[in-house]
């Protein structure tokens, strides 16, 4: 007879046992932010179609204290998200050689976050020279 | 190995992820803090930035609709991606049931997005 | 054992599939010095204190890859792993997360070692070339596209760091996926279309949700995580454009 009886662990709660799995499941928990956002402007976008009473509706609600309240959070949500987004990219993406030298991880993390934070930028200069 | 592997049907659903991932990392913080913060409390952008005829020309113009579909579709793609993932993650492998729930609802917002710019119309 | 001998608590997860129903922890109190790898440690458990303790090792300077565990909770290699960096804390040691128990600190592999045969890890040539032809040249660059990758020694703490490993074994995983690229870059190499049936396949890449942690754990900095992701972009190109392209992909 088989002597062998090989032993399987279950997996729950897997993810509260290493820092590492909590910090991911944390950056993986934007995604709720992500999508709650695109779904109140995704109403905004049906009220817009609704006509002007319908529009300024949903531009008071904005107003709310709990939409607030929301967007301060998703804000730091999706912040966090960016943040998270370029820290694996040096893992994610090809190496890029540059010089013949293969680019950090420090350096795409670094390029990364630059970009964004230029795109953020310019998105507020147009929005704000569009508005004026 | 197994004689018969199975094509996976993942990279449709990996690219959408990613280019919505993309997306929200690059615009995703400052979006939210025009619509969601400086508009609503009047901070820092004029008054009527978001007032009714400047979005539904903005909605009109073409750019404006492509950046307006590809913002919600994509954010709602990303999103739908990685909950999916987190169920499977935290042990409701729901298989289907999960996959139609996440990648169903980001595709009834990706038509209602459409469904409303082709209403504001043109 | 004098009496000034310091000693440290090794807690170590036991497991005896003929008399255990399900794994249990038993704490050794071993005598310590600053020098001792955690696995020295558990080898004076086997040596003095309890003979029964089972665990796999060879060359104690994280070469050979086997004597990876659990150490704290963290997958590492035993032999470069030292006890001074917990003392006087106790140490927990428990067999590599993710795999069978066969015994005590003893996983049971074998689907991995399917795995690694699944990938064809060797170079299958593109055009073969008879001994008068001489040897395949390479130049640095067409090293440099998988030296990093050829670097694993099949520790499995990839594995053991991969939760959706964990959650579905059936992923081809880290290590096999780090190997497969390894060969499918290689500029001798014309086997890419076979293996890259396996990277499409439902046990594929795209069970990988880029936690990294694979990477970090890695002894021989193979950055697995890397492997995996630059191959879901190759499958999706695969599967985007097989239509193109005359040849196609990969069925």
């Amino acid at each position: 007879m088989n002597k062998r009886r090989p032993y399987v662990r279950s997996m729950d709660g897997w993810w509260k046992k290493n820092p590492f799995f909590v910090e991911y499941m944390i950056h993986e928990g934007t995604a709720l932010f992500v999508a709650a956002y695109a779904g109140i402007l995704l109403f905004g976008l049906l009220r817009l179609a609704q006509g002007e009473a319908a529009w300024n509706a949903w531009l008071s609600a904005m107003k709310n204290p709990w939409y607030i309240g929301f967007q301060v959070l998703a804000l730091i949500a999706l912040t966090y998200h960016t943040y998270t987004w370029f820290k694996i990219m040096p893992r994610t993406m090809p190496p890029v050689v540059v010089g013949g030298q293969r680019l950090s991880a420090w350096a795409i993390t670094g390029s990364g976050l630059a970009v964004a934070a230029a795109a953020c930028l310019g998105l507020l200069a147009l929005v704000w020279g569009m508005a004026r | 190995m197994k004689p018969t592997l199975k094509r996976s049907n993942a990279p449709i659903f990996w690219a959408l992820f990613g280019a919505g991932g993309m997306l929200s990392a690059l615009l995703g913080p400052m979006l939210v803090f025009i619509t969601g913060l400086a508009v609503p409390l009047g901070w820092l952008l004029p008054p009527d930035t978001m007032s009714y005829p400047r979005m539904l020309a903005f909605a009109q113009n073409f750019i404006g609709k492509g950046f307006i579909f590809a913002i919600i579709a994509l954010f709602l793609w990303h999103a739908a991606h990685r909950i999916f993932h987190s169920l499977h993650d935290i042990g409701i492998h729901a298989g289907t049931a999960a996959k139609l729930l996440c990648y169903g609802s980001a595709m009834v917002g990706t038509l209602l997005a459409a469904y409303a710019l082709l209403v504001i119309g043109f | 054992m004098s009496e000034s001998q310091k000693t440290i608590e090794i807690e170590v997860l036991r497991y005896h599939p003929e008399k255990d129903k399900e794994p249990h922890k038993q704490v050794f109190e071993v005598p310590f010095t600053d020098d001792m790898s955690v696995l020295q440690g558990v080898q004076y458990i086997k040596d003095y204190l309890d003979g029964s303790l089972s665990f796999r090792w060879s060359c104690r300077m994280a070469i050979c890859g086997s004597c990876g565990m659990m150490i704290n909770g963290e997958p590492s290699l035993s032999c470069q792993t030292f006890l001074r960096d917990f003392y006087p804390a106790r140490v927990r040691v428990e067999a590599l997360s993710h795999f069978p128990i066969e015994r005590d600190l003893v996983v049971n592999i074998e689907g991995f070692i399917e795995k690694l045969e699944s990938i064809q890890p060797y170079i299958i040539p593109k055009e073969p070339r008879t001994l008068a032809q001489g040897e395949y040249l390479q130049t640095p660059e067409q090293l440099n596209a998988y030296e990093q990758f050829s670097s694993c020694i099949n520790c499995l703490l990839c594995y053991a760091a991969c939760p959706q490993f964990g959650l579905n074994p059936s992923f081809i995983g880290p290590a096999a996926t780090a190997l497969l690229h390894r060969y499918n870059v290689d500029s001798r190499d014309g086997g890419k279309a076979e293996r890259m049936e396996l990277v499409n396949s439902e046990e594929g890449v795209f069970n990988c949700t880029a936690v990294g942690y694979c990477s970090e754990v890695c002894p021989k900095q193979v950055d697995p995580a890397n492997a995996v992701n630059q191959n879901k972009t190759n499958s999706a190109a695969d599967y985007f454009l097989r239509f193109l392209t005359p040849k196609g992909g990969a069925k």
